[in-house]
């Protein structure tokens, strides 16, 4: 794993402005989508920073978690134009479905709900994200089905 | 190999990708090849057509036939009925005066200038951008103008930004040129964040080598070796593309180290930011590019003359990037010929919610918001009435039917000229609780707000507690009081315009829409709240 991870870094150049960009490579490398201690430690090392500076930074933004999550991240857009489209039943069907509120974990260990600001589709809301991929025109029901696509996937 | 008899561009973008477009594409390519087409016919992968909520999209040309809403199992008879047989097929048409325009055409009240390559070139590929008379005015400026020749042309132009404030490119070009120092930096602002707006994604996605081009120019007219495009964490696609454009660029000799032999060096970089909305502020921008949290810097001393590494640096938006090489190459005055006197030029917007034709439209500066909604967005749907306009996203301002004649440009807009930046229109008819909608905005601040100052951090907590209150009828009228008590308190003291620009959404809602908010807070919801419950 480490050597994984080692290998990752020595794609950046040793300069702090690359921070972000290497944080999200090593977050991506934890299959449970979030960033270790270790992982700040490499980091700061590896760009010469106190890892204070690294914490700091890392505690800021909303891609980056220091708790481990589920093996799918599942975003709902919440801005005002999803709001508009119904954005809140879809959360209410998510948390009913999955049985956790917004910030937690399946006990399975397979998904962890979230919010999001605008994620630029607003043309398909209500939208939502689960990993990468983009899902719009959300309806209860069609939340159910992504679901049931994702579980049986695995 | 022949020139094509059509052309189908086929939409590739975000949603088009969710609505299935690859397997469209897949059957299209089987399609073509198995009727022997593939040369008469060309398909071109392209960028957004402006047209959102309608699936997969094609356009064919020269015939200018628009489809929507295209499945795999549509192909077939695309191919044999349009293609073959020349008959568009009309179960599939776009009811739309399609918001397309090609090269240099103006169709219905549009004029394209910035998104004039979207849609209709392949992104993917350089040769297509230069083939539209790509990397021409960066030519011209390199061989034929000296950098203050440069600067004064977009001065001259009066192009201001487009990110929001409205300040003279030029102006803060040559602020740049005349700062003490040899290192200097130019920064592209795609961290677009505002809600209800996607522009700069689609000119990232569209026209990636417009904005290395602009870009390039602006770095010749500074003084600068080094470009960096800070783009949203959750742009996958942008990023990607942007990525290839500049590869691309470099093997052209367009980038890197003695550009078209001309003697000047010029590279770009890009780096992804991680989810913070403050970031598109460019200070926060800024600190965030040093590898740091996104925390707003105490201006003065401003970025033309203490920016990224405490350099001059230059900070300009997409969109206003996006008219540069334009500008070089056609002139101040046919830029001037657009637009208003004091904001020439065109203008990019999304028109979102409750419009028959949700999309993408750039139009003059000036053009009338009755114009943008009723023609351009086809007016409301379902045969409803307009209640209300969210104009400039969540920092936006709620308009209302009898502002419908305002002029959208930085100068018309007077204190409300910051919401022109994000150019999000988003519609709401007559079933929609404005209570409601700006709960939705002041959630969205608590959570933005960086918590660095004082009055954004305790401001937005108490806007949110003050306006549940009102929903759920435990507050009164002074609540409503407070909150305009409040918003004035952080326009006046919040360190970054995030804090500042609160105070539009409120007022405006507040002022616009008071008698709505009193029956909340009277114990009298409307269904809408009724329905949501405990929400």
């Amino acid at each position: 794993m480490t050597v994984e991870k080692k290998a990752i870094l020595q794609k950046f150049p040793r300069s702090p402005d690359v921070l972000l960009s290497l944080l999200h490579a090593l977050q991506r490398t934890n299959p449970q989508n979030y960033l270790t201690q270790e992982d700040l430690k490499l980091a700061a090392e590896y760009l010469g920073l106190p890892l204070s500076r690294v914490r700091d930074a890392v505690s800021f933004y909303t891609m980056f978690s220091l708790k481990p999550r589920g093996r799918h991240i599942i975003r709902v857009c919440e801005s005002p134009n999803c709001h508009l489209a119904g954005a809140w039943s879809v959360v209410e069907e998510l948390k009913k479905t999955l049985g956790i509120e917004v910030g937690q974990t399946t006990p399975d260990g397979l998904f962890t709900l979230e919010l999001t600001s605008c994620l630029g589709a607003c043309g398909v809301a209500p939208v939502m994200m689960v990993d990468d991929e983009v899902f719009g025109n959300l309806t209860p029901e069609r939340v159910r089905e992504i679901l049931r696509g994702i579980r049986g996937a695995g | 190999m022949r020139p094509a008899r059509l052309h189908v561009l086929v939409a590739v973008d975000a949603e088009a990708k969710l609505s299935g477009v690859d397997r469209v594409l897949a059957a299209l390519r089987e399609a073509l090849s198995q009727y022997g087409l593939s040369e008469e016919v060309r398909m071109v992968e392209t960028g957004t057509l402006g047209i959102s909520g309608q699936g997969v999209v094609l356009a064919v040309y020269p015939d200018g036939v628009f489809y929507g809403q295209v499945k795999p199992e549509d192909v077939r008879e695309i191919v044999e009925v349009h293609f073959l047989k020349g008959r568009p097929v009309e179960r599939l048409r776009l009811p739309t005066a399609a918001p397309v325009a090609r090269p240099g055409e103006i169709l219905g009240r549009q004029t394209r200038v910035v998104l004039r390559n979207v849609g209709v070139i392949d992104p993917e590929n350089i040769e297509e951008y230069i083939a539209q008379g790509g990397y021409e005015a960066l030519a011209k400026a390199l061989f034929g103008m000296r950098p203050e020749e440069v600067i004064e042309e977009v001065r001259r132009a009066g192009l201001r930004g487009r990110g929001g404030a409205g300040f003279p490119t030029g102006v803060k070009w040559a602020a740049v040129r005349q700062a003490p120092g040899s290192e200097k930096y130019v920064i592209c602002n795609a961290d677009e964040g505002e809600p209800g707006t996607f522009k700069d994604r689609l000119i990232l996605e569209g026209d990636p080598h417009r904005l290395l081009e602009a870009m390039t120019i602006a770095g010749y007219a500074v003084g600068a070796r080094l470009g960096i495009i800070y783009v949203r964490g959750e742009y996958a696609l942008s990023l990607r593309r942007l990525e290839r454009a500049i590869e691309q660029a470099r093997e052209y000799g367009l980038l890197g180290q003695n550009i078209l032999e001309s003697g000047f060096s010029f590279d770009i970089e890009v780096r992804p930011g991680a989810g913070a909305y403050v970031c598109g502020e460019e200070t926060a921008l800024i600190e965030s590019l040093e590898g740091k949290r996104g925390w707003p810097r105490i201006r003065p001393p401003y970025p033309v003359t203490h920016g990224l590494w405490g350099k001059p640096t230059v900070v300009n938006n997409v969109e206003t990037l996006a008219n540069v090489p334009d500008i070089i190459l056609r002139g101040a005055a046919w830029f001037r010929s657009l637009g208003t006197p004091t904001c020439p030029g065109t203008k990019v917007y999304t028109i979102l919610g409750h419009v028959r034709f949700p999309g993408l439209v750039e139009v003059e500066m000036g053009t009338p918001l009755r114009v943008l909604i009723y023609e351009l967005g086809g007016g409301i749907r379902d045969g409803r009435g307009l209640k209300a306009v969210l104009i400039g996203g969540a920092a936006g301002a709620f308009l209302t039917p009898k502002d419908l004649d305002v002029r959208l440009d930085f100068d018309s807009l007077a204190g409300r000229a910051a919401v022109l930046g994000s150019g999000a229109v988003l519609v709401m008819d007559d079933t929609t609780c404005i209570v409601d909608m700006l709960g939705s905005i002041l959630r969205f601040f608590r959570h933005e707000s960086c918590g660095q100052c004082v009055p954004c951090r305790v401001g937005t907590d108490l806007l949110v507690r003050l306006w549940e209150g009102v929903r759920r009828g435990i507050a009164g009228e002074e609540a409503l009081a407070w909150m305009t008590e409040i918003v004035e308190a952080m326009r006046q003291s919040s360190l970054c315009p995030l804090g500042q620009s609160l105070a539009l959404p409120v007022r405006s809602a507040l002022e616009n829409f008071r008698e709505e908010f009193l029956a909340h807070a009277r114990g009298e919801p409307c269904a809408r709240c009724q329905a949501q419950g405990g929400h």
